[in-house]
């Protein structure tokens, strides 16, 4: 199985690497070596060892009764929110980092929208001992300060970013011009399923270790290895990748992908990227994305910084547009919802990106004997400020 | 005959090719650079298509381009500007811009467009190579376009040769590793680099661009290679309020 991308790094129309000249020597060298280093035995003894005795993997299956109950079904989170650092980020940076290793690379460069992938980054280098400089918009660092205190406390460098919008679209371009900048020395961790190829299929195969732990997990609990539906909050689209990979192959399991409605799917105030964008090229992958007709990237908004982006994965692009995956629009209001409600029913306080997947559970028509596994992608203590404002606390 | 092949063909040395941003400093300023670059003698005007993720620019260049998308710049109506354009030049005109531009208006359209007022030349870094010679070469070149392509010091060999098919008009060398806007001098790793492509026996021409700012890295630029590419550096000057004469003055060391 290959999941879907060709040599090209095509997912059908979507993906590629449509990158300048500068960037070529980086990028093809990274082609031409990550599925060798993958899956050499001394990487792969090195990753699972990580995995397990650092991050704390395997991540538990848990049956939420009390919100099982609610929603008259069978729900099980997939609790990435229980990894080091506080969401599924980490499963990516640690793979990337011993990739850079492999790959000679002494300097290491992200970027960051909520700060949790800059976060997992800044872990990783401090881990192996590696330069670290966090790319992350200034509206960002304003809204996740506590990240932007564990990045420094570990060590990185935050840099702001102050172009464009300001959040997550900008932090990238930025991470991109420094790799430009900086060819033979530095490796950049990106941080979700985008960028050129082959970013998508390296981050989706390093996340894809969600849904390697739910296909044994569930049968154990289970007896089968598939639930009928798999729900996920896309950003650019990483948790979801791993989620859905095993079984983006298997039919009898639906994929659902929660996208940021910010104020609303047409209120101009949105990160909805499924729903309003078209295809076009962000970040070197021919994808969909927020755009005018002249082909500006638009400028996204969502009260989750990990959400706040006007393009997604490639792969997603390829589920959604050939109905492979079903994409829910999920407003602020519905998202702040969703976390009080888990925080009451099962004393589990969400990321407000993961928060999103929650909010499907109300649009969707489930019968009792039905199995709904969500990733449950990352913790809320980065919000902890928003929901002060949010909720009077 | 396209006007970049001809001027190429004339053999002069110390070409210079000059990069604006149309729609900056004012909306309508275009066609009044166009016309005093011309007045000043620059060999080659590259028309930059502002972007709002130009990811091969530096901030001086990203911000010319914000500033024209807020003056309110898009395609048609460069296109409207442009029209008249041949009536103040004969150089060579190329168009700088982002794939993504060019798929949402229209691979034709806008070739259409281009060719319509007289553009002979297209620089698009983010196009790959492959899909170029299976996809677009074909109806970009119908319009009578020249594709310009990159090269940088880290390009293998075989590439360039790829690029030296490909490329039409000249081949844009980029002087150094890194993205536009950089400031200081040329190093000897950069000369070395020069020294090496002109050792491959190329056949199209090359400029070299990308910290070419000054009379200093102009001059040294064209030891190496037919002529020159300035963008940032003018960008500065004319976002100082400065006079367009007065910059080409000062590069040509007059
Ligand atoms: C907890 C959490 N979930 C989800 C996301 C969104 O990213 P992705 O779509 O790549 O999973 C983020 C991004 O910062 C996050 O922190």
């Amino acid at each position: 199985m290959n999941y879907g991308v060709d040599e090209h790094g095509f997912y059908g129309e979507f993906g590629g690497a449509f990158i300048p000249e500068m960037l070529w020597a980086n990028v093809e060298e990274l082609r031409s070596k990550y599925l060798d280093i993958m899956y050499s035995d001394s990487f792969q003894k090195a990753f699972k060892d990580l995995l397990q005795h650092y991050v704390g993997r395997p991540t538990p299956l848990y049956y939420a009764e009390r919100l099982s109950a609610k929603y008259q079904t069978k729900i099980y989170l997939k609790r990435e929110d229980l990894c080091h650092t506080g969401a599924h980020k980490v499963n990516n940076t640690i793979g990337q980092i011993l990739m850079a290793k492999r790959l000679g690379k002494k300097r290491i460069i992200a970027e960051t929208g909520a700060g949790q992938h800059g976060v997992a980054t800044a872990t990783v280098c401090a881990l192996m001992g590696l330069p670290c400089i966090v790319y992350m918009g200034a509206v960002d660092i304003e809204r996740q300060a506590p990240n932007v205190a564990r990045m420094k406390m570990l060590g990185a460098e935050v840099r702001a970013a102050e172009s464009g919008s300001k959040t997550l679209k900008d932090a990238t371009n930025e991470a991109i011009r420094d790799w430009i900048n900086h060819p033979e020395d530095t490796h950049y961790i990106i941080g979700s399923v985008v960028g050129p190829h082959p970013y998508p299929d390296m981050v989706a195969r390093f996340q894809s270790v969600i849904s390697e732990e739910m296909k044994w997990q569930l049968k154990q609990v289970e007896g089968r290895e598939h639930p009928d539906y798999i729900l996920a909050c896309v950003g650019g689209g990483s948790n979801a990748a791993g989620a859905f990979y095993h079984y983006i192959d298997d039919e009898r399991v639906q994929l659902i992908a929660a996208e940021a409605a910010g104020l609303g799917v047409d209120s101009g105030e949105t990160a909805a990227t499924s729903a309003i964008g078209t295809n076009g090229i962000i970040h070197g992958s021919r994808t969909l994305l927020m755009q005018t007709e002249d082909g500006q990237i638009v400028e996204p908004y969502s009260i989750s910084a990990g959400l706040d982006y006007p393009g997604i994965g490639p792969m997603h692009a390829d589920l959604i547009s050939r109905g492979r995956a079903k994409a829910y629009s999920i407003t602020d209001a519905e998202a702040l919802e969703s976390t009080l409600e888990l925080s009451r029913l099962e004393g589990i306080i969400p990321a407000l990106e993961t928060s999103h997947a929650f909010a499907c559970l109300p649009k969707m028509d489930l019968k009792p004997d039905e199995i709904l596994i969500i990733n449950l992608s990352g913790r809320g203590d980065k919000d902890l400020n928003t929901y002060m404002t949010a909720f009077e606390l | 005959m396209n006007r970049i092949d001809a001027l190429f063909q004339s053999d002069q040395k110390n070409l210079l090719n000059i990069y604006f941003t149309a729609g900056f400093p004012e909306r309508d300023s275009t066609l009044k650079i166009i016309q005093e670059l011309d007045n000043a003698g620059v060999d080659l005007i590259e028309i930059g298509m502002p972007y709002s993720d130009p990811l091969a620019d530096g901030p001086t260049i990203q911000e010319s381009g914000s500033m024209a998308l807020k003056n309110g710049f898009t395609l048609d109506l460069l296109f409207e500007q442009l029209q008249q354009v041949r009536s103040i030049t004969n150089k060579p005109l190329i168009l700088m811009g982002y794939l993504n531009q060019l798929m949402q208006y229209g691979l034709e359209a806008f070739c259409q467009q281009a060719q319509a007022c007289g553009i002979d030349g297209l620089i698009i870094p983010d196009m790959p190579l492959d899909l170029y010679a299976h996809q677009y070469q074909s109806i970009i070149e119908a319009h009578g376009l020249h594709s310009i392509f990159l090269i940088t010091p880290r390009t293998p060999d075989a590439r360039i040769r790829k690029v030296d098919t490909l490329s039409k008009g000249f081949i844009y060398m980029v002087a150094d590793s890194s993205i536009t806007g950089k400031k200081g001098g040329i190093s000897e790793k950069q000369v070395e680099y020069f020294e090496r492509i002109n050792a491959m026996n190329l056949n199209t021409p090359r400029l070299i661009g990308f910290g070419i700012s000054d009379h200093a890295t102009f001059s040294t630029a064209c030891n190496y290679a037919q002529g020159a590419i300035i963008g940032s550096a003018f960008i500065r000057h004319l976002d100082a309020g400065n006079v367009v004469a007065d910059f080409v003055k000062m590069v040509r060391g007059e």
